[in-house]
């Protein structure tokens, strides 16, 4: 049988309220009220798509064999480099094993369930066996633009296998339009959009029904036997008319999360698919599709595996670990839409020793160290010769990840003086607790967040930005887990 | 067998700069002043000087790498110059490099000078550091306030003490400082500041605010060392000499093996063991008359007093708010206005402590003059509490 083995997802932590970007622009975009409910996801300033996707990613693998996946596919719009394997990034972050394949799917809203059902077929055709598809994406937009409003910023991944399988796939129908109701150049910054009404009537209500009704006629199911209908669609009132043109009720469609986060680019039928597996019993349907230049429809089916299914924080876990931010001005800051004065230390090269990155990937992107054989000491940076005082052994450390391994501050402060994005920077010493410390930044905290023996989590998150060359930079950091009692 | 280094080396002439924002001179104008003093101070020629020691930390801003901006600018007769540099200790290495020599029996007389030029970077504190290395890939996005304020959080931690309770004694600290620079013409900062200014200035890396943290200067300092032998052949007579000279520097056991709670230096204990062991020390709150230490934060000199073990352990803020290390206390520390207000040009700090404690034994310390001290001790703690370089001199007077 060949399926969904696993499902994760990650939200980031902060939520632009709606109504902030009102009342800070209200008065020169009244148009944007009609979309002012609830909060959209946003990216804290050191997240973007591939942090996310290795957040969700590392959801979705919690209790899976990583020696047993053989490929991984990432999808995105807004991939960090145009010319580097992004999910080779992933590949390494998630400390995968070497001998896989790693492709980006990107350049439409559909890539991510491109590359799902890319995925799907080849273990179905027998060469690979478990594949990890992450999908992520962290459009930009224009200030008080209509995108602004309806997108948000997400990630979701998913194995996919030939063994303990949760959801059987049932089968895939896909449609390929040229039909540019945006589109962005290779070198502009936000999507060019085309009239809504035209985008509503020529595109979501034509293509969406031709394609769902095109996959059930191909596996011969009827609209009644869909447990869920999962297709995502910026234009909430065309989204309930694609229900009614083939004629599913209303309860059997997933809903847009339009006021939780926002549509979620490539990563959105991921998302809302993830979400829906956290819910659902043997025997659903769950019908899932991509919009974008077209459509990807899959059918699934789930499965009694999907009792075995571990807990993990999941999409639910993420949407309710939230933070509301009300400050229109820190999103403009996070997203470069304001030019502030970073001060002098700010202006300090960035430039990357690439060959230094190679020779430490597995330290600075997988958060690898190393455990002595000799004396079981746990340590990061791993070095040649071992930290514990009194054993000295050489060469004798074995790899050892760091990255699910549970943490607390020892030290800490809020640093005012180093050039931050968001003011003061945290950072400190974290312990943990099996052996091994490290100083780090934290993040998505505050430091009323922090305190002498607060439990952390490490995160992949952006460490620098290059602006003058146009690299990232990404190490891990620190996130409070709980917060202290002041 | 080894003996140490007590009393095999003399100091016969020192000199310093004033230290501040010295807009109109540059590094090497700065070597000039101190070394005119240090040389009249001395009583010797040029041409006496056998060999030079050259500490500066940040050569890029202004001065350049090797030892040739020393010899260049003091026109030495091609003598050996050998730069050297080991974070905020660098100052104290010139002149450990110096008496070596002497106590080698290499060289009958050697110069250690040090000097930095910060305030050409444009902006205030220390220059930010580069990106794109190894270290800075991993590293926190930090400062040197940010990384010593951290011993406050884990002190606290340890000793249960409260934010307020530590706030009052680390500004007792910088008051103290601020008491003593007032009375010193070559400080950078001469103004005392009330504890309630200090409290409430604004946070520069939490719990560290404004007061707490160190001047960022210009200046140079330097010292001419020589035998005990020929000290008296030049007739100098109630000679001061060097008692210890200790290094220790981390080796990765801080950050990365989880047994130092971040509450101290690791550092500074051990060089401080070595140092009153080839001294002869055995008491130190008693018999140590005075001390200039890397006060580069005011929680910095907190734990340092107990890592000298001058306090005992979580006693540092008890003595601290007793006044013990006031001008008028058991161990007068900082006494010439410290890092804090002397200021802290990093090659230079090493020896303008030893310059303070220098002219305190031979009573010219003028408005600020303790009674007749006997022992001095310095202390320079070069990079961060969980990896640094940590360096300790005693000197006193000739007994030998």
């Amino acid at each position: 049988m060949v399926g969904i083995v696993s499902y994760g997802g990650y939200i980031p932590r902060l939520r632009l309220n709606r109504m902030a970007v009102i009342k800070a622009m209200g008065w020169f975009a009244p148009n944007l009220f009609g979309a002012a409910k609830g909060e959209r996801s946003m990216c804290n300033w050191d997240e973007d798509s591939l942090t996310m996707a290795v957040a969700a990613s590392q959801d979705c693998l919690m209790r899976v064999d990583k020696s047993k996946i053989d490929a991984i596919y990432m999808a995105s719009t807004t991939m960090p480099f145009a010319d580097r394997d992004n999910a080779g990034i992933l590949k390494a972050a998630l400390n995968l094993k070497d001998n896989i394949t790693s492709a980006d799917f990107a350049t439409s809203m559909k890539a991510g369930t491109t590359a799902l059902i890319t995925a799907l077929e080849s273990v179905k055709g027998g060469e690979k066996h478990q594949i990890l598809v992450a999908g992520s994406d962290n459009r930009r937009s224009k200030s008080a633009s209509v995108q602004e409003m309806r997108f948000g910023d997400g990630a979701a991944s998913l194995v996919v296998g030939d063994e303990n399988v949760i959801a059987e796939f049932l089968g895939s129908y896909s449609l390929s339009y040229d039909f540019v109701d945006h589109f962005r150049g290779p070198n502009t910054k936000y999507d060019y959009n085309w009239e809504e009404r035209w985008i509503r009537d020529e595109g979501y209500t034509k293509i969406y029904p031709e394609a769902i009704r095109g996959m059930l006629k191909k596996v011969d199911v009827n609209i009644g036997d869909i447990t869920k209908l999962i297709y995502p669609c910026l234009i909430g009132p065309a989204h309930a008319s694609i229900a009614k043109m083939v004629d599913a009720n209303p309860e059997q469609v997933v809903g847009n999360m339009h006021e939780e986060t926002g549509e979620c680019g490539t990563a959105h039928p991921f998302v809302m698919l993830a979400r829906e597996l956290e819910q659902a019993k043997p025997g659903d349907k769950i019908l899932v599709a991509g919009y974008g230049q077209g459509t990807d429809v899959m059918l699934f089916q789930v499965t009694e595996k999907i009792n075995a299914m571990q807990s993990r924080p999941g999409i639910s876990g993420y949407l309710s670990q939230k933070k509301v931010e009300e400050i229109y001005t820190k999103w403009l800051q996070f997203n470069e839409l304001i030019d502030t004065e970073m001060g002098a230390r700010a202006e300090v090269d960035n430039r990357t020793a690439l060959s230094t990155l190679w020779r430490n990937r597995k330290l600075i992107l997988g958060f690898v160290g190393g455990r002595c054989k000799e004396c079981g000491t746990p340590q990061i940076p791993s070095d040649r010769i071992c930290v514990k005082p009194g054993c000295d052994a050489i060469d004798s450390q074995e790899e050892y990840e760091f990255a699910n391994q549970p943490a607390k501050i020892l030290t800490f402060t809020g640093d005012n003086l180093a050039a931050s994005l968001d003011p003061p920077a945290i950072y400190g010493m974290i312990q943990f607790d099996n052996g091994g410390r490290m100083m780090m930044d934290f993040t998505d905290c505050t430091l009323d967040d922090v305190e002498v023996g607060v439990p952390m989590k490490p995160s992949f998150r952006k460490k620098y930005v290059d602006q003058k060359r146009g690299f990232t930079g990404y190490f891990w950091k620190a996130v409070p887990q709980v917060l202290p009692e002041k | 067998m080894a003996t140490g280094i007590k009393d095999k080396v003399a100091i016969i002439g020192m000199g310093c700069s004033k230290f501040g924002e010295r807009w109109d001179m540059g590094a090497e104008d700065l070597i000039v002043e101190a070394f005119v003093e240090c040389l009249k101070d001395a009583g010797i020629e040029k041409k006496d000087i056998q060999a030079a020691w050259f500490g500066t930390n940040n050569p890029e801003l202004s001065i350049g790498t090797t030892a040739m901006p020393l010899s260049i600018a003091l026109n030495l007769p091609n003598i050996p110059v050998t730069r050297v540099e080991n974070a905020c200790a660098t100052g104290t290495e010139a002149f450990r490099g110096a008496c070596y020599a002497v106590a080698a029996g290499v060289c009958d007389i050697c110069l250690a000078q040090g000097v930095e030029k910060l305030k050409d970077t444009g902006y205030g504190g220390l220059p930010a550091a580069g990106g794109g290395t190894k270290l800075a890939m991993i590293a926190p996005n930090g400062t040197a306030p940010g990384n010593f304020a951290q011993l406050a959080s884990a002190y606290r931690a340890k000793y249960k003490i409260s934010r307020d309770d530590l706030k009052l004694a680390i500004a007792n600290i910088s008051w103290k400082s601020h008491e003593n620079g007032a009375k010193n013409p070559k400080a950078h900062l001469r103004k005392p500041v009330s504890i309630e200014t200090i409290l409430n200035a604004p946070i520069i890396a939490d719990p560290l605010g404004l007061y707490d943290c160190c001047g960022v200067s210009d200046g140079s300092a330097c010292a001419i060392v020589t035998t005990p032998e020929i000290a008296r052949d030049l007739g100098k007579k109630d000679f001061v000499s060097v008692k210890a000279l200790q290094i220790a520097v981390s080796n990765g056991y801080e950050t990365k093996y989880n047994e130092w709670q971040g509450d101290h230096f690791v550092t500074t204990d051990k060089a401080a063991d070595r140092a009153y062991e080839e001294s002869g020390i055995k008491n130190p709150r008693k018999e140590v008359s005075m001390m200039e230490v890397h006060d580069c934060f005011s929680i910095t000199e907190l734990v340092t007093m107990e890592d000298l073990k001058i306090s005992s352990r979580g006693g540092a803020v008890k003595d601290v708010m007793d006044g013990f290390y006031n001008l008028d206390g058991g161990v007068p520390c900082q006494v010439d206005g410290g890092l804090k207000c002397f200021g802290h040009p990093i090659g230079a700090s090493g020896l303008r402590m030893l310059y303070e404690m220098y002219l305190q034994l031979h009573g010219r310390a003028g408005e600020r003059q303790l009674k007749d001290p006997k022992i001095g001790l310095t202390h320079n703690l070069g990079g961060a509490p969980f990896r640094n370089v940590c360096s300790i001199s005693i000197i006193g007077k000739y007994t030998g």
